[in-house]
């Protein structure tokens, strides 16, 4: 039987269609998406390497099958069978004995995504909580948080993208540290470049490494220093004013802050845009020479890529999301969309006007349907804040990103951890987080839910298995720009033991008083008719559960026939159509960010403000090089890492310059350690032309195995990153990270 | 009449995904180690040191190769069961039956197409997806390409284009039947000396 489905998606940035071979029970094969139509408006959905992989996580040996409790100390891994009734009473009677102890405030569900098909995932227990009187919640993401933020402090909101039909009228495309090939950032969206390239767009790609998009989509790669966009971007609007190249009409009757004569009110005679690319203030002038010494791109690429991108006709600047998960990530955000506004890109066919890009009219994708309702304790934290809210709690108030109370008023004791690896691998400084979580007198339970025993679960007091989003109903949104919604039906029974996480938090749910609010006296399936009724909105002609099924469509999509443009209307006339900003304009300087008066960090222009780990600094001369942790193909962040597949096609390695390996008596292949002075890690280098010298990469997501030393055996990148946390979105800064390498000895 | 089918890759757009790589092992359920289709990183030139400053003198494009069941194949030449045969529809197909796994395929085919399996103790190949394409579609491969650079196309017997393009061996050694477009990186691997940049996935 060939039943079409998604792929069960993590949270990869794309959401295809597959075609399961099922056979006694079994499924025995995954193929693409098999409709023979493709074209620009309703491309079909062909999964990556993961997807076509995925049998091998599916039935891989490691699968969890039944409900275990911990014995031994917490951490070291071993557990106990116990029941399901055992495990569900377990769990109710210390969520009880928590809330009674020390308040709603000490129960805590940690950001997660390993699962994403609405029936399963985290969300499934933020309702639970959220039904009987909340639990310290989670804002903003550990993706993109910087961006999250910082694209609103310029347009006012995160809706700053074309939807990707347009890309066609593209005549120039910069992919700043954008990486759609391995990232992914919606299905497809390497093949809408690769349809603008066909048409005549040039495609340029800044980043530090040769990404598998600057190979196979771009025309030229242009590597910089990770960490010093902004100075590129600064010194381009510099070679803008110098050539005249600013859009000055677009500027004068869209934009507030670029020069003396745009300053939004109050901030008359402040330092302008202009005022900071030409040193009037800070008597340094940003110019291409300036920014090759702290980029590493030469001045004259800085100067023609300028001229190119201010000249080319609707030119697009895509940013990434790597580049702001970095010290001052807010900067390069605001920088990007400071540059396709002062070059007219705004509100145009075939243009950008870049930031976060969620795409017009209505920001696409609702990620999720499934109702979680309201958390009534109407508390929430960073989602990278929680080692914080853990340690000290009591203390962490809104200057830490807190919202809904001025000051916490627990620490976390109880965690509730449902599809979610960001308690070890997805957090930074991986062998910190293991200290906290090793101490019971901090986290007094850990319930961790999920498929396998990953880092994270290692620690969990309580380990509850649940099956994949093959094993039941599921219903999942195309990722970031929602043109179509997959159906996934139950292809085969749950492995052992294992449940849906629905029915998992259903039978805590019916402990804790609260089974039949939390059900609503539906089944997963009944759950996806439900959330199919609730996107009837978006999609009129969407079917029930029962159509969908019998026709064995897999996909509902919405075909894109004449894509929308963001900021169309306020292009036009932005008096009649002003921006949810405070000035109604594009801010590129923000009286907001003027007035929290944190110049040093948080500018009301952006600027490029040096790194606090950088290979400028002091920590330099230990730590020189720059490590990153690039999205791989191999793995959607930790899911994945133990699939044989993948490890065969993408091993985990640390991607080195031969400049950097020679230098170091380093060949390729040889066990490299990597280290800093928060941890250490031991894998098998790569040599590649593909890293910019000085910089180093170790794709992230691979799972912690610690030796007996403490040493890193598995290549998690974040054993070496840093918990600080960036000063406006209180995002994570894992990439801003100094690193030496030298060739392990045996 | 048959087709007379050939891969055929624009290398213009591969990104190296290694989609095809799975697809063909999902479909083929082939073990660990045994790869039908691989996809070659190529490599070549390097960094200059230039000032201060890096400047990058280096190249880099993606080839997925399979089975280019070649109008020489030199690997029906050496079967000695002779369980390697080509077909009247040019796909070249292995015989598990006649095959005693001597190897001799593997060792003499440029493009290491045959592939033993340790398991069965034969050797095993690309056969094209002959069952999709007895019944319209195209092989595995071409329908998991995300960026649909992959195909079948037919193609007459020195119809042959781009397939002398490193890493691929002379193809007057064996008469491969493919088409490949060049990236841009192509010329520049001509003109240096070009390695192979992930020798150990293959």
């Amino acid at each position: 039987m060939r039943i079409r489905t998604c792929c069960p998606a993590h949270n990869c940035g794309g959401r295809c269609l597959l075609v399961a071979t099922v056979e006694d029970g079994v499924i025995v094969r995954l193929e693409a998406d098999d409709r023979r139509d493709d074209d620009l408006a309703m491309p079909r959905l062909v999964a990556c390497a993961r997807g076509r992989a995925y049998l091998q996580r599916q039935y891989h040996p490691d699968r969890l099958t039944h409900p275990q409790r911990r014995v031994g100390k917490r951490g070291e891994g071993r557990f106990e069978r116990i029941s399901w009734d055992e495990a569900l009473d377990v769990a109710a009677a210390e969520i009880r004995r928590v809330r009674e102890t020390y308040g709603h405030g000490a129960l805590f569900v940690p950001y997660g995504t390993g699962a994403y098909s609405n029936t399963n995932g985290s969300h499934l227990a933020r309702r639970l909580f959220n039904l009987s009187g909340g639990c310290l919640g989670i804002e903003n993401t550990y993706s993109w948080a910087c961006t999250n933020r910082a694209t609103p402090t310029v347009y006012g909101t995160r809706i700053t993208g074309n939807q990707r039909q347009d890309q066609v009228n593209s005549r120039y495309i910069l992919m700043w540290g954008w990486n759609p090939a391995e990232m992914i950032d919606g299905t497809n969206s390497a093949w809408f470049v690769k349809q603008a390239r066909e048409r005549g767009a040039r495609v340029v790609c800044i980043d530090p490494r040769k990404t598998l998009s600057a190979v196979g989509l771009a025309d030229e790669w242009v590597p910089i220093r990770p960490g010093t966009d902004v100075a590129m971007l600064t010194a381009m609007a510099h070679v803008l004013l110098d050539e005249d190249l600013v859009d000055r009409d677009f500027v004068r009757t869209h934009c507030v802050g670029f020069d003396a004569a745009t300053m939004p009110a109050g901030a008359a005679g402040e330092e302008s845009y202009e005022d900071y690319v030409l040193g009037r203030r800070d008597g340094v002038e940003k110019t291409p020479a300036w920014a090759e010494a702290i980029t590493g791109v030469p001045r004259e690429t800085i100067r023609r890529i300028a001229r190119e991108y201010a000249s080319a006709g609707p030119a697009m600047l895509v940013q990434g999301y790597g580049m702001q998960r970095r010290a001052y990530g807010e900067q390069v955000v605001r920088a990007g969309c400071v540059l396709a506004a002062i070059t007219g890109n705004v509100g145009i066919p075939g243009g950008s006007a870049s930031g976060l890009g969620l795409p017009a009219p209505d920001g696409g994708s609702r990620w999720l349907g499934f109702p979680t309702g309201e958390n009534p304790y109407g508390t929430a934290i960073p989602v990278a804040a929680w080692t914080e809210a853990v340690l000290r709690g009591h203390a962490l108030g809104r200057e830490d990103g807190v919202l809904g109370r001025d000051r916490l008023e627990t620490d976390v004791k109880l965690i509730y951890a449902v599809a979610s690896n960001c308690l070890i691998d997805q957090h930074m400084n991986v062998n910190r987080s293991a200290r906290i979580l090793a101490d019971e007198g901090l986290v007094e339970f850990l319930i961790v839910q999920d498929q396998f025993l990953t880092p994270t679960a290692r620690f969990a007091d309580l380990l509850l298995p649940a099956c994949t989003a093959f094993e039941t109903y599921g219903i999942q949104d195309g990722w970031k720009f929602g043109d179509e919604l997959l159906f996934m039906p139950q292809l085969v029974e749950p492995l052992g033991e294992s449940k849906s996480d629905y029915a998992i938090c259903s039978g805590i749910a019916e402990r804790l008083g609260i089974g039949e609010a939390y059900t609503e006296g539906r089944d997963e399936r009944q759950w996806v008719d439900r959330i199919l009724e609730l996107y009837r909105d978006r999609f009129p002609d969407l079917p029930d559960v029962d159509a969908f099924e019998a026709s064995n469509a897999g996909v509902h999509t919405r075909p894109i026939d004449e894509p929308a443009v963001a900021f169309a209307d306020f292009r036009k006339d932005p008096e009649a159509h002003p921006l949810d900003t405070p000035s109604g304009k594009v801010e590129i300087f923000s009286k907001t960010l003027f007035d929290l008066g944190r110049p040093d960090e948080i500018p009301a222009v952006p600027k490029y403000v040096e790194e606090w780990e950088s290979p400028f600094g002091e920590e330099a001369r230990r730590f020189p090089l720059q490590a990153l942790g690039s999205h791989s193909l191999s793995r959607v962040h930790s899911s994945h890492a133990n699939n044989p597949w993948l490890q065969e096609a993408f091993p985990q390695r640390v991607f080195v310059n031969p400049v950097d390996a020679e230098a170091r008596g380093i060949r390729d292949g040889d066990p490299v350690r990597v280290f800093n002075d928060r941890g250490r890690l031991v894998i098998p280098c790569r040599l590649t032309n593909r890293i910019r010298p000085g910089v180093v990469d170790i794709p992230q997501g691979a799972w912690w195995a610690p030796d007996a030393d403490g040493t890193d055996r598995g290549g998690n990148v974040n054993v070496l990153t840093t918990e600080r946390l960036t000063p406006f979105a209180h995002g994570p800064a894992a990439h801003t990270c100094m690193v030496e390498i030298e060739r392990e000895r045996p | 009449m048959a087709r007379r089918v050939g891969f055929a890759v624009d290398l213009s757009g591969c990104t190296g995904c290694k989609a095809c790589q799975l697809a063909c092992k999902d479909k083929h359920r082939l073990g660990p180690g045994v790869l039908w289709r691989r996809v070659v990183e190529v490599a070549g030139g390097g960094w200059e040191r230039d000032g201060s400053t890096w400047r990058d003198a280096s190249w880099t494009y993606y080839v997925s190769v399979a089975c280019m069941h070649c109008d020489r194949p030199i690997c029906v030449e050496v079967c000695p069961t002779k369980a390697m045969t080509k077909g009247e529809d040019g796909i070249v197909t292995v015989d598990s039956e006649r095959c005693m796994g001597c190897r001799y395929c593997e060792w003499a085919c440029p493009y290491g197409a045959p592939q033993f399996d340790a398991a069965s103790g034969v050797v095993t190949k690309c056969d094209l997806c002959s069952d999709h394409l007895a019944v319209g579609r195209d092989p595995a491969c071409v329908e998991a390409c995300p960026m649909r650079v992959l195909a079948v196309e037919d193609l007459e017997v020195g119809g042959s284009r781009g397939a002398d393009t490193f890493p691929l061996p002379p193809s007057d050694l064996t008469e491969p039947r493919t088409r490949l477009a060049p990236h841009r990186d192509v010329g520049r691997a001509a003109i240096g000396p070009s390695r192979i940049g992930n020798e150990e996935e293959l």
